[in-house]
């Protein structure tokens, strides 16, 4: 009769221990620090335990050696050099085996170069691999509004890793049936871009890749008519920033007083390293990794197809300041601080296995 | 004695079921064969049934299903027909109301919103014959209608959410969507667009109005289980004799506090508190986005906001 007390209390009982095990809260201690106004709430919280794993998994990690900078030059020295011409040959040495540690440490110098050949552009692994140097230049030179003095090695966003591990692509699982059931308008699902939650599922393509506007708010008391937007936009852009403050491991006072999201005039200087990593963001997604859709295998694209692109979290890792705001770049400031031709080689003649040498000098150059 | 000062009821009371007046012509029959249970008896009262449902409980129990069957057969097509998916994915799935191109339409694409007003519609429909019958039953009790005006509070909000604001708006795009997680969301990101609803003087009143019927159901109900052992669930019966349970549950608060409600006008504060919360709480959803398009800077204009220090002086919008 009373057989369902007992099944009752065991459900209750699991669903209990589930909720504190498996909810992923923060548990005490918490350390919390005061980044506002009093009583404003403007308060960064930190869990001391994940912190402290936080730290262990973000160490830069020293040069393999010092580099010097006289001597022959690379493009004298080895054939096919197009980025890196300037450096001495040691220098060059030295970044080739800093990149190996960085992004092929198991694989070594084959994952991308040719042994018989070591000037060959056969393997797409080095095609795409000039681009992303030329990208961190950009990134240390033109971009220094978000990654400051700081700036950024391949090693900020690969962590021993081919791929980086905090990459995004267009999300559409679990597909709707289609017909005439509901689309759930790109939401309504578990987003993995944006903390898990419901919110929807892609707008990083329209962020972090495409030019929508972020802003929602008016700016004037009263309707004007003019501004359009309404709670769906509100939901995307909201959207994106959960995917930021996931990131970052910051919540929302991190950049804004929550009283008024949009005031810029309350809003802490992060803010606007904030805007200008989203334009940054936007910047290398357009330019460097969908320009690179062509020279990517099919295994190495979003299930959708696309490129696999850069959020946040592929520099950040759940860190406000990646690597914990150690700078990499005094051992590499020759290699990643320079600038030279940065516009899309054209990589429609590329044949994997074939093309000796891809001119990037020769491609059309399209400057931003 | 009834002893109803205990947590739970401690004595229940077993006999024939009463089976309730009987019913004038054109009336349907109640429904079902009255039994007991002794766990509802422990919170209430242990007799269920019969019900009264006639035609308009039957149809807004259909119409209500009809709408609960399309939320949820369009949340289960939103993830493929996976039934692991739509378990585990449940709290997450929702169905949206049509973009805001469609405007007023009546019915635009069934898989773009399509649904979400047919089953607007249909649970509309539900609660309103659902709120029909309420009052149809209070007057055949010969009872006031209270119940029903206080249910037609509740939708009210119901209707400016979902119906009257989506009309004053021009689309239905900013109406709630059906779905757990979903409407939360909703609610949020409502508050984010229209600039912090914290500012909106008529949620100030809701929440006034929410928290107070709180209050107020706290002090009322303790002040009657206080007086339990001299009987003081039996309010009116008592109101007029000296050294009642009701007559110390008022000289208890008159002395606490130097005011007391009477066992009827408590009742008429708790009424007004309740149906104040959702009544003001829809006049601030319908004032939003139509009148005013963000509260914060509402309230900075009314004197609502309170200065801060400029802590970050160097900060700029850098889109300027």
């Amino acid at each position: 009769m009373k057989l369902w007390l007992p099944f009752a209390a065991s459900a209750g009982a699991l669903l209990a221990v589930a909720s504190f095990v498996g909810a992923g809260w923060d548990a005490p201690p918490v350390a919390s620090e005061q980044i506002g106004f009093r009583g404003t709430g403007m308060v960064h919280h930190r869990d001391v335990e994940t912190e402290a794993a936080l730290k262990a998994a973000n160490v830069a990690p020293p040069a393999p050696w010092e580099a010097d900078p006289s001597g022959d030059k690379a493009s004298a020295l080895y054939q096919n050099v197009q980025v890196l011409g300037h450096l001495s040959g040691d220098q060059f040495n030295q970044l080739m085996a800093s990149i190996t540690e960085w992004v092929a440490p198991e694989a070594g110098c084959n994952y991308c170069h040719n042994p018989e050949n070591l000037a060959s552009d056969e393997v797409y692994q080095k095609v795409v691999a000039r681009r992303m140097i030329q990208m961190t230049q950009t990134i240390n030179v033109d971009w220094k509004a978000h990654v400051a003095q700081t700036g950024v090695t391949c090693y900020t966003c690969h962590r021993g890793k081919a791929v980086p591990a905090e990459v995004w692509s267009i999300d559409l699982e679990p597909k709707p049936a289609g017909n005439m059931t509901q689309n759930r308008d790109g939401q309504n699902v578990v987003a993995k871009y944006a903390g898990n939650s419901s919110l929807p599922q892609n707008v990083l393509v329209n962020y972090l890749l495409d030019n929508k506007s972020i802003r929602v708010h008016s700016t004037t008391a009263l309707p004007t008519g003019k501004n359009l937007t309404g709670t769906k936009e509100t939901e995307a852009t909201w959207s994106l920033m959960v995917h930021m403050s996931e990131s970052l491991g910051v919540n929302c006072m991190a950049c804004h007083n929550s009283r008024a999201f949009n005031d810029w005039d309350q809003s802490p200087p992060q803010r606007v390293t904030a805007w200008h990593g989203i334009q940054m963001a936007r910047h290398l997604n357009a330019d460097y990794m969908q320009g690179l859709t062509p020279i990517f295998p099919a295994n190495r694209k979003g299930p959708e197809g696309d490129v696999l692109k850069i959020g946040c979290a592929t520099c950040h890792n759940g860190v406000q300041k990646p690597l914990y705001g150690v700078s990499m770049l005094k051992d590499y400031v020759d290699a990643l601080v320079v600038k030279g031709p940065t516009g899309i080689p054209n990589y429609s003649t590329y044949i994997p296995g074939k093309t000796q040498v891809l001119d990037s000098a020769a491609a059309p150059v399209t400057q931003p | 004695m009834a002893q109803y000062q205990n947590i739970i009821t401690p004595i229940q009371v077993s006999g024939p079921a009463e089976e309730g007046m009987p019913l004038p012509r054109g009336d349907s029959p109640r429904t079902g064969k009255p039994f007991f249970v002794r766990l509802f008896g422990i919170i209430g009262n242990a007799q269920i049934g019969p019900i009264y449902l006639g035609y308009l409980g039957t149809l807004s129990l259909v119409f209500g299903f009809i709408g609960f069957e399309i939320i949820g057969l369009n949340m289960l097509a939103s993830v493929g027909w996976d039934p692991i998916q739509f378990v585990r994915q449940l709290f997450w799935l929702g169905l949206e109301p049509p973009a805001a191109k469609y405007g007023l339409k009546v019915l635009p694409p069934l898989a773009e919103g399509g649904w979400w007003l047919i089953a607007g519609f249909f649970l509309t429909l539900s609660v309103l014959l659902w709120w029909v019958r309420v009052y149809r039953r209070a007057r055949q009790l010969e009872m006031g209608t209270h119940v029903a005006w206080a249910f037609a509070a509740a939708i009210w909000l119901f209707l400016v959410l979902g119906f009257i604001r989506p009309l004053l708006m021009g689309n239905f795009s900013e109406a709630v969507p059906f779905g757990i997680f979903p409407h939360l969301d909703w609610t949020a990101a409502f508050s984010i667009r229209y600039g912090n609803l914290y500012y909106n003087p008529f949620h100030c009143l809701s929440i006034v109005f929410l928290y107070g019927s709180v209050l107020l159901f706290a002090m009322h109900g303790a002040t009657i289980l206080a007086v339990g052992k001299y009987g003081g669930e039996r309010e009116l019966e008592q109101i007029t004799d000296r050294g009642t349970a009701s007559e110390r549950a008022a000289l208890f608060w008159r002395w606490t506090m130097g005011f007391n409600a009477t066992m009827e006008s408590v009742h008429r504060w708790a009424w007004w508190f309740a149906i104040l919360t959702p009544l003001t709480g829809g006049i601030g959803i319908l004032l939003t986005g139509t009148v005013v398009d963000n509260w914060y800077l509402w309230g900075v204009n009314h004197g609502l906001v309170s200065p801060l220090p400029d802590m970050w002086p160097n900060v700029v919008d850098p889109a300027q």
